[in-house]
């Protein structure tokens, strides 16, 4: 189902931490709420599934607005961060809780059935007598999932739902949650802080800062072409490297620190003089292009397949660059290295991209 | 066994410790059913005669009424202090309560406040209202002072839900009152017993409101009725009868703590474990 908000505003008293948010989520299409903490992701998901009350706009499941509903009519399943199984009840009671306090009563036999069909899909059916403590971290994750899809909801909340496992869990519940949204066809959102679970999951991601919804995009539309430079900031491990400076002659870039690079080609012919700042992503340093950059390494770290250099290109200008495994530079080689001028991002004063 | 020859030392201080209270209830449990000759510490007979308060009326009082009145006046805690606490408890954890801070304080002060302070005001006020030598004015007095440590106590059990599973309750259709009766008690249910154990107890010990409030014959409790047993004018004092009576009060607080042990750890605890 196709989920609106229409100018949502929260606060808490009084002052207010989302105001006049707009967003939309097509039917069946799974979205990202990213950012960093605090910028009100939880309390965006809490609105929308009626812990919280929205103090103003509306919210709509498809045409129906359900800013005046309360939780318990708006069918949303949510899955939380702690995943909040019920501790006395078995695996079983856990997911069967939702049908049971429906109003229309389901009987014995059909919620057996439907519990076993969500259990399967989920792969717990092995699990089902077990107490939550007897679970590891991924196992309770399925079956807060399981709860959470048993009653058929119109929309799937998930509340940075991976922090709790460890990495290995993570990778695994990752790609398992997209296939459940993918083969349910359940409309969902995602809260993360993290960039690769967003990008990964979802088919597209909104990035949220202070209560304002920056940009919405697929994952690598908004890599590629962020809308300013908190985005770009936030997307890309190891993150962009910005260089603030100026337009100078001849379409370059200057910086008072004394390194200059050609603008990237879309942006010769600014007039000179214009403070601007260039991003530069690792990828696009080593790796051929118009410009270069000579200086000292100061930093290397190893990551297996590839490595990452710091390399000080001015006094007090570091730039990072990520290029396969090497042996033949160490910390303290000096090195000239290609930069793709054309693919930096270029950002006015302002932080907006130009 | 190293580790219980480590003990040992610490075993032998415990038992020297502890030997004069261990003589003094095996004496205890001793003299009720013995006698010795005046000024000898060992009995030389065996007898039932001490117990006969359970039949002869005349020994000791009527010991069976004051038993059932203890047992009112205990039961009627518990039926009072645990389902006000569980409720007043939740309320005060989880709901948004105007005055919340103010409750908690005052909870926090009259759990502390001394309750003999209060004893004339209540006298007058039970008076006033006519349930004076009643054990329903009894019952409500012990109930209210009760009450601060009952809802203190819940509140703790509460506060370690966690909020998400009433989050999730409501998430999953489920009203706030289904979410607290299926959701919430059961986590707090250590709790709810270790508290059922401790008002009974208190309840079943209690001596000064019975005393003061419901001094009436008929209202009689065991505390009360024991009391009554020393201060009595009699110049025939009989020592082991008042040990026996003693004895025969205590049986069923030693049978809770028994049974109880467990769960009554749980109230300094806090909380579901496993
Ligand atoms: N119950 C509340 N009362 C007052 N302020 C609150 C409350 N809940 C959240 N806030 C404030 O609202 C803002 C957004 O909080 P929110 O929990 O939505 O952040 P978040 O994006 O989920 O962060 P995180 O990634 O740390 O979970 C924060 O500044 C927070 O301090
Ligand atoms: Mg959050």
């Amino acid at each position: 189902m196709r989920l609106h908000l229409d100018n949502f505003t929260k606060c808490f008293d009084g002052t207010p931490v989302i105001e006049g948010l707009n967003l939309t989520v097509e039917d069946g299409e799974m979205l990202a709420l990213l950012g960093p903490s605090g910028c009100g992701k939880s309390t965006t998901l809490l609105s929308i599934c009626g812990i919280y009350r929205a103090d103003g706009g509306r919210i709509l499941f498809g045409d129906r607005d359900v800013s005046a509903l309360p939780s318990q009519r708006r069918n949303v399943g949510v899955v939380f961060q702690n995943y909040a199984l019920y501790p006395h009840l078995t695996v079983e009671e856990n997911i069967a809780f939702p049908l049971t306090v429906q109003k229309k009563r389901t009987d014995k036999a059909e919620v057996a059935r439907q519990v076993r069909e969500i259990a399967e899909l989920i792969h717990i059916e092995a699990l089902l007598s077990r107490r939550p403590a007897q679970l590891s971290g991924g196992q309770q994750q399925r079956v807060a999932l399981a709860r959470a899809l048993v009653r058929k909801p119109d929309v799937l909340l998930l509340d940075e739902p991976l922090a709790n496992l460890d990495a290995k869990l993570r990778l695994e519940m990752r790609s398992e949650i997209r296939r459940l949204q993918l083969e349910t066809g359940i409309t969902a959102i995602l809260v993360t802080h993290d960039q690769v679970e967003a990008m990964s999951m979802c088919d597209r991601v909104a990035i949220m800062d202070k209560g304002e919804i920056l940009q919405i995009d697929s994952p690598t539309e908004m890599y590629r072409a962020p809308a300013n430079r908190f985005v770009a900031g936030f997307l890309g491990n190891p993150p962009i490297t910005f260089l603030d400076g100026q337009t100078a002659q001849e379409g370059r870039f200057a910086m008072a620190e004394g390194l200059t690079l050609p603008l990237p080609a879309h942006l010769r012919n600014m007039p000179a003089g214009r403070p601007i700042a260039l991003g530069l992503r690792p990828e696009h340093f080593g790796h051929g292009g118009a410009g270069q950059a000579s200086g000292r390494v100061t930093f290397v770290e190893p990551q297996g397949r590839e490595m990452l250099f710091d390399v000080q290109a001015a006094p007090g200008v570091t730039l990072r660059s990520i290029q396969p495994t090497r042996d033949d530079v160490a910390i303290g080689d000096e090195v000239t290295w290609s930069i793709d001028a054309d693919r930096m991002l270029a950002f006015d004063a302002d932080g907006r991209r130009l | 066994m190293t580790r219980n020859f480590a003990l040992f030392p610490l075993m032998v201080v415990i038992i020297l410790v502890s030997l004069p209270l261990m003589t003094m209830y095996g004496f205890l449990i001793l003299d009720t059913f013995t006698d010795a000759p005046p000024g000898e510490l060992w009995p030389d007979e065996f007898t039932l005669r001490h117990w006969r308060f359970l039949w002869d009326m005349s020994a000791a009082g009527n010991v069976w009424m004051a038993t059932l009145n203890t047992a009112v006046l205990a039961l009627s805690m518990v039926a009072v202090v645990v389902p006000v606490s569980s409720l007043a408890g939740y309320a005060i954890s989880r709901l948004n309560l105007p005055y919340r801070r103010f409750f908690l304080a005052g909870i926090l002060v009259m759990h502390a406040f001394p309750a003999v302070t209060l004893l004339i005001g209540v006298f007058f006020v039970l008076k006033f209202t006519g349930l004076y030598n009643t054990m329903i004015g009894v019952i409500l007095v012990k109930g209210a002072l009760m009450l601060p440590f009952g809802i203190w106590i819940m509140k703790g059990f509460y506060d370690a839900v966690p909020w998400e599973i009433e989050m999730a309750g409501v998430q999953d259709g489920a009203s706030r009152l289904t979410v607290f009766w299926r959701l919430i008690v059961p986590q707090v249910k250590p709790g709810l017993v270790a508290l059922s154990v401790f008002a009974f107890l208190d309840g079943w010990g209690e001596y000064l409101l019975p005393r003061v409030l419901a001094p009436g014959s008929e209202m009689t409790v065991m505390s009360v009725l024991l009391n009554q047993l020393i201060a009595g004018d009699d110049i025939g004092f009989d020592f082991n009868l008042f040990k026996t009576v003693g004895v025969f009060y205590t049986l069923p607080v030693i049978a809770l703590f028994v049974i109880f042990q467990n769960r009554l750890m749980t109230i300094f605890g806090g909380g579901t474990k496993g």
